[in-house]
């Protein structure tokens, strides 16, 4: 059973990093290696997509929070789009749109890039 | 006449966090019969994998090999959710509630999990058994 997946996409100077399945403390390493990867290659502009991102815990959450500040320091982001109401929920409880940025669309993420 | 009646389920699981999809199986198994809305059970399967989580990272120190007992209690008016462990204990309120927005602002990770049970659940409820067991209890009322 493929229970989290992640796939990486392309769009210009902006990296997408799709996510699909149930994140928690035993699949976010593998995110954290995506991060990771990213932050290798040197690119800092990223959008991740959550729309068939079905569940998250707070060891998704602190995912986020590990890498956000390596991305801004290195003049990118990490903006974040279309996410279940569900998975939503778990960002606002804990106030985390506050420091990301939330888009409805993938397509809004990557304009906000582009127009900055 | 069903809904009456307490009923009660148990999982035994290994100390790993290749259990939580099971646990979050077996929770959503549990009380999907008794009517309780998706918000209410989604709100309980988090709260029970982060205290999972916990058990895992902080009472067992990753060792694979213990175990997490999970015992599901659905009551008339509440669903109570009793999580053991066997492992190193600690004192909840010792633990501060954290200022999110001085913890945002930080960029602290992790430590989280605590909060967000507090938050998701009515009552939590912590007790160490003299240093043999633990036990966790998780309380969400829901409505009859």
């Amino acid at each position: 059973m493929s229970e989290f997946f992640t796939n990486l996409k392309e769009n210009g100077t902006v990296n997408i990093v799709e996510l699909g399945g149930y994140l928690d403390a035993h699949t976010a390493p593998q995110l954290e290696n995506v991060f990771s990867d990213l932050i290798k290659s040197k690119r800092f502009n990223v959008v991740v997509n959550f729309e068939q991102l079905n569940y998250i815990s707070s060891a998704g959450l602190g995912v986020f929070m590990a890498f956000i500040e390596t991305m801004r320091e290195n003049s990118g982001d990490i903006k974040l789009a279309a996410m279940k109401p569900n998975v939503y929920n778990i960002f606002d409880l804990l106030g985390f749109p506050l420091l990301y940025e939330i888009f409805n669309s993938e397509n809004e993420a990557i304009d906000k890039f582009i127009k900055q | 006449m069903e809904n009456t009646k307490q009923k009660t389920f148990e999982l035994s699981v290994r100390s790993t966090t290749e259990e939580l999809s099971a646990i979050r199986d077996f929770i959503r198994q549990s009380i999907s019969p008794a009517g309780i809305t998706d918000e209410a059970m989604d709100k309980i399967i988090l709260a029970v994998d982060e205290a999972s989580t916990n058990v895992v990272k902080h009472a067992y120190h990753y060792a694979k090999d213990k175990e997490i007992k999970i015992q599901l209690e659905l009551k008339s008016e509440s669903c109570v959710v009793t999580i053991t462990d066997f492992g190193d204990s600690f004192d909840p309120n010792e633990i501060p509630q954290p200022n999110m927005k001085q913890y945002l602002e930080e960029k602290r990770v992790g430590g989280l999990g605590l909060y967000l049970m507090r938050t998701l659940m009515d009552e939590v409820q912590y007790t160490s058994y003299d240093g043999k067991y633990n036990k966790l209890v998780l309380i969400k009322k829901i409505s009859a």
